[in-house]
C-alpha cells in the first residue's frame, strides 16, 4: 500500500543537502543524518546506534583502495617518482596536456570495458603518474606555472580517471552492475539478457568520450589564454619575440 | 590457506594502529592526542569491529565523526628528502621508478583474471568473492618489496611514507566508509520508498517524453542524494522504470537498465557524497577546494545527461 508510506525519512535528504550547501564538516552531516534519518523512521536510540554500527562495519571494504597502495606510493614519491614523472613527459616533445589526457580517457574507457577496470585509479595512477604528467607536459612549454593551473590540471586529471573508469565498466559483462541490474529486473517480473544490457551502454559510453575529449582538447586553448592573462607565454614563442612583454 | 579480505582488514588495521601509536608521540602534530585517537579507533574497527556488538562500533563511529567534525584530526610535519636529493634520486633510478608503481595495478589484473586457477590442495589461493581487492592487497605487497628491494628503503620507512599520506588524507580517508553506512541507513529507514512514492505521486508521466526525462533524470538526483548509482537503480526503476516505462509505454528493458545506470554515473560525477571518486582525489592531490574535481566534472555530466535523455527516448522505443 502506497499511501502507508512513512515520509520523514525524507527528512534525512533535508539535512544532508543543508549540511553541504552551509560546508559544515562532511563527517559531522553524514552522522547527523544518520541519525536524523533513523529516528524519522521511529528507530529507537540504541537501534539507531546499531545500524550505524553495523553500516560502518559492513562497508570496511571501501577504503582499501586507498589505504592499501600508499606505503609503496609514499616510498616512491621519497625516491623522486613525481619527478621523474614529469621529466619523462616533457621529453616527449607533441605531448600537452590536454592530448596526455585524451590518450588516457581512451586507455581508461577501454581496459575498463574489458574487465580490467584496476588498471588506473586515483592513489596508484592519478596521484603519482597522471597528474605529475599533466603538470610536467604544460610546464615543458610553459616554464613554472602558477598554483591555481596546477591545481585546474590536478582535478582534471582525477576527472578524466573518473569517467574513463564510469563509461567504460558498464559496458563489461560480468561487471557487478550488470548483475544488480538483470538480478532486480528478473526479480520484477521481466527476464533480459547481461549481453545486451552491456551492448546498450555503448552509444552512453562514445557520447561519454567525445563530450569529455571534446573538453580535454580545448584545454590547451583555454590554459593558454588563461596562462597570457597571467602574462606567462610559452617558451617557444617567448623565444621567438623575446622583445614581446607579454 | 586462502587469502581473504579479512587478511586486508588485519593488515590495514596494524598500519593504522602504527599511525596512532605514531601519531600520539609526534610532537610536531599539535593536535596529536585527538588525532591519534581518530586513528586508533578507525585500526579497531578493522582488527576487532566484526566481533564487536554492532551497538558500540556506532557509539565509535560517532565518536570518530565529532573528533572529525570539531576539527581534531590534525597532521604533523614531515621532513621528507630536499628537492636536490629528488632531482638525484629520480635521476639514479630512472624509469625503475615505474616498475614498482605499475605492479600494483599489473599483479592486480593478473591475480583478478587467474582466481579461478590458483588452488593450493584444493582451496582457492584468493577469496572467490573478492578477487579483485584481494588481488590489490596481494599487488600491493609484492609492490612493497619491490621497492624496498630497489630503493634499498625498509618495510619501516614504508609504515613512515604511509602514516605521512595518511596524515596528508585525514579524516577525507574515513569519509567514503561513513558515506556507505549512510546508504545502508537510508535504506534501512526507508528514504527510497518514500522518494519514488513522492516521484510518481506528484509528476504526471501521460506524456512518455516526461517520463522518459524523470527518469534519467531521477537516477541522476537519486545519486546524487545518496553517491551512488547502485542505490538509485532499485528505486528509480522500481518506481518510474518498470510500471511506468516498460509497463505504460513498452520500451526496451535492456536499453532502460543500461542507460538508467549510466545516467547514474553522472549523478556520481557531480555529487560530494561520492567521496572515494570526488573528495578523496582532492584530498590526495591537495587541492584546497574540496570540491575542485566535481567542478572538472560538471560540463561533462550535465551535457551527457541531457544527451542520455535522447538517447533513451530514442532507443527505448525503437
Amino acid at each position: 500500500m502506497l499511501s502507508d508510506v512513512n515520509l520523514w525519512p525524507l527528512i534525512g535528504v533535508a539535512i544532508i543537502i543543508v549540511g553541504f550547501v552551509l560546508r559544515f564538516n562532511p563527517m559531522l552531516v553524514v552522522v547527523v543524518t544518520a541519525i536524523g534519518t533513523a529516528f524519522a523512521a521511529g528507530f529507537p536510540i540504541d537501534k539507531i546506534l546499531a545500524t550505524i554500527g553495523t553500516g560502518f562495519i559492513k562497508t570496511r571494504n571501501l577504503p582499501l583502495i586507498i589505504l592499501l597502495p600508499l606505503a609503496v606510493i609514499g616510498l616512491l614519491e621519497r625516491h623522486g617518482l613525481r619527478q621523474h614523472a614529469q621529466n619523462w613527459i616533457s621529453s616527449i616533445k607533441s605531448a600537452t596536456a590536454g592530448r596526455l589526457l585524451i590518450v588516457y580517457l581512451a586507455a581508461r574507457q577501454l581496459t575498463a570495458a574489458v574487465g580490467l577496470t584496476s588498471l588506473g585509479g586515483h592513489p596508484q595512477m592519478v596521484r603519482p603518474l597522471l597528474a605529475p604528467m599533466a603538470e610536467g607536459a604544460t610546464e615543458a612549454r610553459y616554464g613554472t606555472l602558477p598554483e591555481r593551473i596546477r591545481h585546474k590540471l590536478r582535478a582534471f586529471s582525477a576527472a578524466t580517471d573518473n569517467v574513463g573508469l564510469f563509461f567504460g565498466e558498464d559496458i563489461f559483462v560480468a561487471f557487478g552492475a550488470i548483475v544488480l541490474m538483470t538480478t532486480f529486473l528478473r526479480e520484477a517480473g521481466i527476464d533480459v539478457e547481461p549481453l545486451h544490457v552491456a551492448v546498450w551502454g555503448i552509444p552512453t559510453a562514445i557520447c561519454a568520450f567525445l563530450i569529455h575529449a571534446w573538453r580535454l582538447y580545448r584545454l590547451d586553448g583555454v590554459l593558454a589564454r588563461e596562462l597570457a592573462a597571467e602574462g606567462i607565454v610559452s617558451l617557444s614563442a617567448a623565444a621567438k619575440t623575446p622583445t614581446r612583454g607579454v | 590457506m586462502t587469502i581473504t579480505i579479512q587478511h586486508l582488514y588485519y593488515l590495514v588495521g596494524a598500519v593504522l594502529a602504527f599511525t596512532a601509536v605514531a601519531t600520539l608521540t609526534d610532537r610536531s602534530n599539535a593536535k596529536r592526542y585527538s588525532t591519534g585517537l581518530f586513528w586508533a579507533l578507525y585500526a579497531l574497527v578493522f582488527l576487532v569491529g566484526d566481533l564487536l556488538p554492532a551497538l558500540w562500533v556506532g557509539v565509535g563511529a560517532v565518536a570518530m565523526a565529532l573528533i572529525a567534525g570539531f576539527g581534531g584530526v590534525g597532521a604533523g610535519k614531515h621532513q621528507g628528502p630536499s628537492p636536490s636529493q629528488y632531482a638525484a634520486s629520480a635521476k639514479r633510478l630512472g624509469n625503475k621508478l615505474f616498475v614498482p608503481a605499475l605492479a600494483i595495478p599489473l599483479v592486480t589484473m593478473v591475480g583478478t583474471l587467474s582466481a579461478k586457477y590458483l588452488a593450493i590442495g584444493g582451496a582457492p589461493l584468493l577469496d572467490p568473492k573478492n578477487t579483485t581487492l584481494v588481488s590489490l592487497g596481494v599487488g600491493c605487497v609484492v609492490s612493497l618489496a619491490l621497492v624496498c628491494w630497489l630503493t634499498r628503503e625498509t618495510p619501516a620507512q614504508g609504515l613512515r611514507e604511509s602514516h605521512r599520506l595518511t596524515d596528508a588524507l585525514g579524516w577525507a580517508l574515513v569519509l567514503p566508509q561513513m558515506l556507505g553506512m549512510l546508504g545502508l541507513v537510508f535504506s534501512d529507514a526507508g528514504v527510497g520508498k518514500a522518494v519514488a512514492y513522492v516521484t510518481t505521486t506528484y509528476i504526471n508521466m501521460d506524456v512518455r517524453f516526461v517520463a522518459v526525462a524523470v527518469y534519467v533524470v531521477g537516477m541522476a538526483l537519486f545519486t546524487v542524494i545518496m553517491g551512488n548509482g547502485f542505490a538509485a537503480f532499485p528505486v528509480m526503476t522500481g518506481g518510474v522504470g518498470v510500471p511506468v516505462l516498460v509497463g505504460v509505454y513498452h520500451g526496451d528493458p535492456a536499453v532502460m537498465a543500461a542507460v538508467g545506470m549510466l545516467s547514474g554515473y553522472c549523478g556520481t560525477l557531480l555529487t560530494p557524497m561520492a567521496a572515494n571518486f570526488n573528495i578523496v582525489p582532492a584530498a590526495l592531490l591537495e587541492l584546497p577546494d574540496k570540491n575542485a574535481v566535481i567542478r572538472a566534472q560538471v560540463p561533462t555530466a550535465l551535457t551527457l545527461l541531457a544527451v542520455n535523455v535522447f538517447l533513451l527516448n530514442f532507443m527505448m522505443f525503437r
